[in-house]
């Protein structure tokens, strides 16, 4: 570390021990995801290390909780549920939630702000408030037990993150180009898939991904409005942690650790894209 | 500036534009353009028109229907509707039971009801009011399905006044009388450790359950609000300060696990702090301890689960905000003879507070409603209210109790949100 030259002993000593710390909370952040890496090759059904796996024997590893995921009905039946269930909820929350973004950037909007309010407040509500009166109302409609009604539930708790992410997109953006597009005779429609689609894309994308991570990731309103048909990957891994400790869980979270990692390098890659359109370095 | 002020400013200053050349507008022009103004607004709301009905009816009317569900209990007067309207004309706050022909009344309709096996239902209901009382009704029940019903029209009140003595006191009458309105505040009394007494005055509970878990809860949200910031904050500011090179590699770590299923992050807590988990492991091959430290299944294993699933949604809004703070207000006050830590406190640390507070209400908002750790790794005694709700959702079936708890959480969360709105605005929230 470079230090300015006024820097005496104790300057230095506590930029060392920031560094330190610093370091301390990124273990901390990281070293429990890491640690279900080996156990998840575990050759024992447990959760723990055994000494044949501290001392790198190979016998101590083996790859039967993954090859236990495949021949299980239950887990493909939440495998396919969970991308079926996340994609429907994901093109709704993205197709509405970008028209709502873009009406909310509008300086015409009336009550911007309340609107804006409410319409994040999907994210900020407890999930167990939002299951419960989901449950009520829904059995009322009879939704309940039903794909759509999962499918609605999570496409109203993603669409916030779409707004979010679209309407960062959004900022900076000119609506100049919109009236020229319009003022030299393209149609609205045309002007919104050609001048405006382009320019916001990246947040698009990373807002439906959110959106996708969203319904991937709950487990609350699926405990209480989903019935056994539309158990989701993190249903059964829930019920798996709650009735017997099996060390599939283990494989399937690190099988969801490698689909989240994916799924990082794509938002940061939008990101980083995103930030080149608005700043104007692309060509 | 935010974008929806830029574009507000914006529109005020082609507005005043439009407004400095108004003298010189004919009346028509004026109403064009008042008619061109009402047309963008149109325009604009008509984009978000399809998402408000979609999270009315999805988001918006669940709530609602919760929000009306605790005070709405229709069940007694389901049950037993006759009785309750003979019971209108009762005194009940005499020391006389209902006349005979109300009585009659009850007895036949408490013979319906253990025939069709529901009486059950209404001697818990009667019970919640009045404790004990659950025994005398199914008694009674019994006792009263064997009767025909003319028998029971003309003499039922004397059949169950022989079934059981309590039908003598006064207060099993008041509580049906009480149970039987269809509105009532007796489940927020409940969720707040209150009840009415026999005056009908509203008094305290001798037992104190739902208030001390609020308290808890709020404890527990607090503690972990001040953890992560406390270890969030030097990290952030290490990040902030790093080249950006090693920043941007680092910020990966915080990412992947902010990215990260919950319930993998909850998993590995339970590997982690386990009897035979790693951290024990490790402890005793180190010869520090001798015998496991059960750590899993309490209120620690609460706090340290969710410290480290909350802790990204503080070192984000930290990170942005230093980011934008100008490294060399600091140094200039170094270099003007101030003490690292005085500069520190006096000139960084001020300016790093938006960051700070939009992180904390959002850990804070976030851990107060949490279900799903604490009732995998928590036990009896890192609950949290979310847990009782789901308990009265799931167990003891008791959903309108279940809805003015989770009727209290939302209106303290709602006020959080208005503040953090008022502080940082909704629509600021960082993510990734």
């Amino acid at each position: 570390m470079q230090f300015p030259k006024y820097f005496n002993f104790w300057h230095k000593l506590g930029m060392h021990s920031l560094r330190l710390t610093a370091w301390a909370v990124l273990a901390f952040l990281m070293l429990p995801i890491l640690v279900i890496i080996p156990l998840s090759f575990n050759v024992e059904p447990y959760f723990s290390f055994t000494e044949g796996m501290l001392a790198f024997d190979p016998d101590a590893y083996s790859l039967k909780w993954y090859a236990e995921i495949i021949n299980d009905d239950k887990w493909i039946l939440a495998i396919k549920n969970s991308f079926l269930i996340g994609a429907a909820a994901t093109v709704i929350a993205t197709v509405l939630g970008t028209l709502a973004a873009i009406g909310l950037s509008r300086a015409d909007m009336p009550m911007q702000r309340m609107i804006m309010a409410i319409l994040l407040s999907p994210m900020i509500v407890p999930l167990i408030i939002t299951a419960a009166g989901m449950y009520f109302f829904y059995t009322q409609l009879g939704l309940a037990g039903s794909y759509l009604g999962v499918i609605i539930a999570h496409a109203a708790l993603g669409t916030p993150f779409v707004i979010i992410t679209v309407n960062a997109a959004l900022s900076g953006f000119d609506y100049s180009l919109v009236r020229a597009s319009l003022g030299m005779g393209a149609s609205p429609s045309y002007t919104f898939f050609k001048v405006i689609m382009p320019l916001i894309r990246p947040g698009v994308i990373s807002g439906s991904l959110f959106a996708f991570i969203t319904s991937f990731d709950e487990v609350v309103v699926i405990l209480f409005l989903a019935g056994p048909e539309q158990r989701t990957i993190p249903r059964q891994m829930f019920s798996g942690l709650r009735e017997q400790i099996n060390p599939t869980i283990l494989a399937v979270a690190v099988l969801l650790v490698v689909v989240s990692a994916l799924l990082l390098l794509t938002i940061e890659y939008l990101r980083a894209r995103g930030e080149r359109i608005r700043t104007g370095q692309i060509s | 500036m935010s974008q929806a002020e830029l574009t507000a400013a914006h529109t005020a200053a082609s507005f005043n534009e439009d407004s400095g050349a108004h003298s010189g507008l004919t009346p028509e022009e004026k109403r064009q353009s008042k008619r061109n103004l009402r047309r963008r607004k149109l325009i604009a709301t008509a984009f978000v028109i399809p998402l408000i009905v979609f999270v009315l009816i999805a988001f918006i009317a669940p709530i609602g229907t919760m929000l009306y569900r605790s005070v709405y209990h229709p069940t007694v007067a389901q049950l037993i509707p006759e009785t309750l309207q003979a019971l209108q004309s009762w005194d009940e706050s005499g020391d006389s039971i209902p006349d005979t022909a109300t009585l009659n009344v009850f007895a036949k309709e408490l013979h319906y009801l253990a025939q069709e096996r529901r009486s059950g239902k209404l001697a818990e209901e009667i019970n919640r009011g009045l404790p004990g009382s659950s025994s005398t009704i199914k008694s009674s029940a019994r006792k009263l399905k064997k009767l025909d019903e003319a028998t029971l029209i003309s003499e039922g009140g004397e059949h169950l006044l022989a079934a059981k003595k309590q039908w003598q006191d006064v207060r099993i009458w008041r509580t049906m009388k009480s149970s039987g309105e269809v509105f009532t505040d007796s489940f927020y009394l409940t969720a707040t450790d209150l009840t009415r007494n026999e005056q009908g005055e509203i008094v305290a509970r001798d037992t104190n359950i739902y208030i001390k878990l609020f308290a808890k809860s709020l404890k527990i949200a607090l503690l972990i609000t001040f953890l992560t910031a406390a270890i969030g904050f030097p990290l952030a500011y290490y990040l902030a300060t790093a080249p950006a090179k090693v920043a941007n590699t680092l910020m990966v770590f915080v990412l992947l696990p902010f990215w990260t299923s919950l319930l993998v992050r909850t998993t590995a807590w339970i590997a982690i702090l386990q009897t035979n988990g790693v951290i024990n492991d490790f402890l005793i091959t180190l010869h520090i301890i001798s015998e496991p430290i059960e750590m899993l299944y309490t209120q620690f294993s609460t706090v340290i689960a969710m410290t480290h699933i909350l802790l990204p949604f503080m070192i984000l809004p930290l990170y942005s905000v230093m980011k934008g703070i100008d490294p060399s207000y600091f140094r200039a006050a170094l270099s003007l003879g101030a003490k690292p830590l005085s500069a520190f406190c006096r000139i960084y640390f001020p300016m790093t507070l938006p960051g700070l507070s939009a992180g904390a209400l959002l850990v804070f908002i976030i851990s107060i409603g949490y279900y799903i750790t604490p009732a995998l790794v928590g036990g009896t005694d890192g609950q949290m209210i979310s847990n009782i709700i789901a308990f009265h959702m799931q167990s003891s079936n008791n959903w309108e109790l279940a809805a003015a708890l989770g009727s209290i959480l939302l209106i303290l969360i709602t006020l959080l949100y208005w503040i953090y709105d008022r502080l940082v605005g909704v629509s600021n929230i960082k993510l990734g």
